[in-house]
């Protein structure tokens, strides 16, 4: 058990297709606002209302090739925490989505075997200590991520990552 | 085995030697841009308790996303940053009338070729146009750049993109860069580091030279790198960089690529992305027609002076078709000067265009809205849905050449029919 991320983090299912775009997952117009809960109100507007309300029911994000492709914004990563997503998994990730991800304490997992398995709406639980996603009975293993991640991970965040460094530096 | 551009950079970053794709260090970036994110990393600065900064002198802040201000909350956003301008003494600091940070930066010498440069922006990508590193960060990791000084970099694999030159008349850079993308996909590059080689562009500006680093990141490239050469220096030179300091790097000639595309210019026409992706990539004939209602000449992708005179060169004497509007952003304000001074701007607004202050203007949302289903072509570097104003509305991507071309037929028009 880390401190930061749980053992098991997931439930409901939302699935995309490839190449979702920052754009579509929070539109520029809202990156003037930093706090995670406003941002998830917009998180996939551009995709409709029936989108969004699937969306507050669903805890983990599933897509296709490329998730988070586009844009450098941080609150592409921000305004699915800020909605109650607590994973995506993925076939892959663009990288800028992906140092997001990890730098705003969301966990990103590359699956794709995972991602074949899930259909819209299942029951998806990643395991970060184990280094699985659970689909119904299946259990799909994902490559650990690197120590340096880890670290920042179970931090939850950069940010905090480096405010605890500190803190334990002046003691 | 020789070394590739991006693990001879990082060494020298990250002060190690013999590193290998794949391994992950800590690195030090030469210059940590953050444009108008800047509000957000001193927000963050400030829940830090407001930390000693590493080296004041590698910030760089440029407010261009949004500027002039459009509400109270973004002028008082400007105004925080500002204030921590003033009270940190932040020397690389470009206020709302510069430009886009990425060409602000390039013209005020800021760039050296091997520099490790972080941005707030996907299109950091550019600065490989003068040899130097430049990748994409979220405010965070700026934010503790300041602090820290260094980041975590997975040090990348190499792509050889080769270009065959001359390119017809009526092509351009962009165009070979639509190509690119569409055929290698969107995710075709991604955390590579691509380079770009032969004799096609060793010829190119680095004006031209921007437009592909630029556009690299669209197929999802970590960085982007032309080999510095004799127009690098030039540029540096008259630009005002301190020429003892710069130590550009190259790749060995016999460093290994995992990957080497060639792309044959020769024979490519005009290329057009349509909507809502940028790899959605065609041939100008298989579009040609399509009705616009607004075209706009703008971004860091093409608005610079030469992408300007390009434009003025199909529009001199012309007039816009009724019921278009042309929305015309340079890139900065030093590109919009030039412009000025040598008649571009009069061209343009005879012509019928509505010029802009410099910055990243309707690209970036700001200004230059659509409503529901209109259709903009755009010089820009993106096509997302819902990127220019509604949801309904259609962004197609093409060179300022088919732009402009197009603003005075009123339908995409491929240049080649026009220019006589």
């Amino acid at each position: 058990m880390s401190a930061g991320v749980a053992d098991r983090l997931g439930g409901r299912s939302i699935v995309f297709g490839d190449d979702v775009n920052t754009d579509v997952i929070i539109p520029g117009r809202y990156l003037v606002s930093i706090d995670p809960v406003e941002l998830g109100t917009h998180a996939f507007e551009p995709l409709g209302e029936e989108v969004q309300a699937r969306l507050r029911e669903s805890r983990v994000v599933v897509a296709g090739r490329n998730f988070g492709c586009g844009s450098a914004r941080e609150q592409a990563s921000t305004c699915l925490i800020g909605v109650g997503v607590k994973a995506v998994v993925a076939r892959s990730y663009s990288r800028v989505f992906f140092r997001n991800a990890i730098n705003t304490g969301l966990v990103a997992v590359e699956c794709p075997a995972a991602v074949d398995a899930i259909k819209e709406g299942d029951e998806v639980w990643v395991d970060y200590e184990a280094g699985t996603v659970t689909v119904g009975e299946k259990a799909f293993p994902f490559a650990p991520f690197p120590p340096v991640l880890r670290e920042i991970l179970e931090a939850g965040g950069l940010i905090p990552h480096l405010m605890a460094k500190f803190a334990k530096e002046k003691n | 085995m020789g070394k590739t551009f991006a693990v001879k950079a990082l060494e020298r970053a990250s002060g190690l030697t013999d590193l290998q794709p794949g391994q992950i260090v800590d690195a030090y970036p030469a210059l940590y841009m953050s444009h108008t994110a800047t509000w957000r990393c001193i927000k963050t600065w400030e829940k830090m308790g407001e930390p000693e900064l590493f080296d004041k002198d590698r910030i760089a802040m440029v407010m261009d996303h949004i500027s002039p201000a459009q509400t109270s909350k973004i002028a008082g956003d400007h105004r925080l940053s500002r204030g921590f301008r003033e009270k940190m003494g932040i020397k690389n600091f470009f206020d709302v009338n510069a430009g886009i940070a990425h060409v602000v930066l390039m013209e005020h010498g800021l760039v050296k070729p091997g520099d490790l440069i972080i941005g707030t922006d996907s299109h950091s990508t550019i600065y490989g146009a003068l040899g130097a590193l430049g990748t994409g960060v979220g405010f965070s990791e700026i934010t503790a750049a300041w602090v820290t000084g260094k980041l975590w970099m997975r040090v990348p694999e190499s792509m050889k993109v080769i270009v065959k030159g001359p390119l017809p008349e009526g092509v351009y850079p962009k165009d070979v860069m639509l190509k690119l993308i569409g055929d290698i996909s969107a995710d075709g590059a991604t955390y590579f580091s691509v380079e770009f080689h032969g004799d096609w562009v060793e010829s190119l500006s680095t004006s031209e030279r921007m437009t592909l680093c630029n556009l690299a990141m669209e197929a999802g490239a970590k960085n982007a790198f032309v080999p510095p050469d004799a127009e690098t220096m030039r540029y540096l030179e008259e630009h005002g960089v301190d020429m003892s300091t710069v130590q550009p790097l190259a790749s060995d000639p016999d460093a290994e690529f995992s990957r080497t595309i060639e792309v044959d210019g020769t024979t490519l026409e005009p290329q057009i992305s349509v909507p809502h992706d940028v790899d959605n990539v065609v041939p100008i004939s298989e579009v040609a027609g399509t009705k616009v209602d607004q075209v706009f000449i703008g971004s860091c992708a093409n608005a610079k002076y030469d992408d300007l005179a390009i434009a003025a060169r199909y529009l001199k004497g012309k007039t816009i078709a009724p019921g278009v509007r042309l929305v015309v952003t340079p890139a900065s304000a030093d590109i919009m000067a030039k412009a000025a001074a040598d008649g571009i701007v009069t061209t343009l607004i005879e012509a019928g265009a509505l010029l802009t202050n410099p910055g990243c203007g309707a690209c970036a949302g700001s200004g230059g809205a659509m409503a529901d289903g209109e259709v903009t072509l755009s010089t820009a570097n993106r096509n997302f849905r819902g990127r220019m104003g509604s949801y309904e509305s259609s962004i197609y991507l093409s060179s300022p050449a088919v732009a402009a071309a197009s603003a005075v037929s009123g339908v995409i028009t491929d240049p080649r029919l026009v220019l006589a």
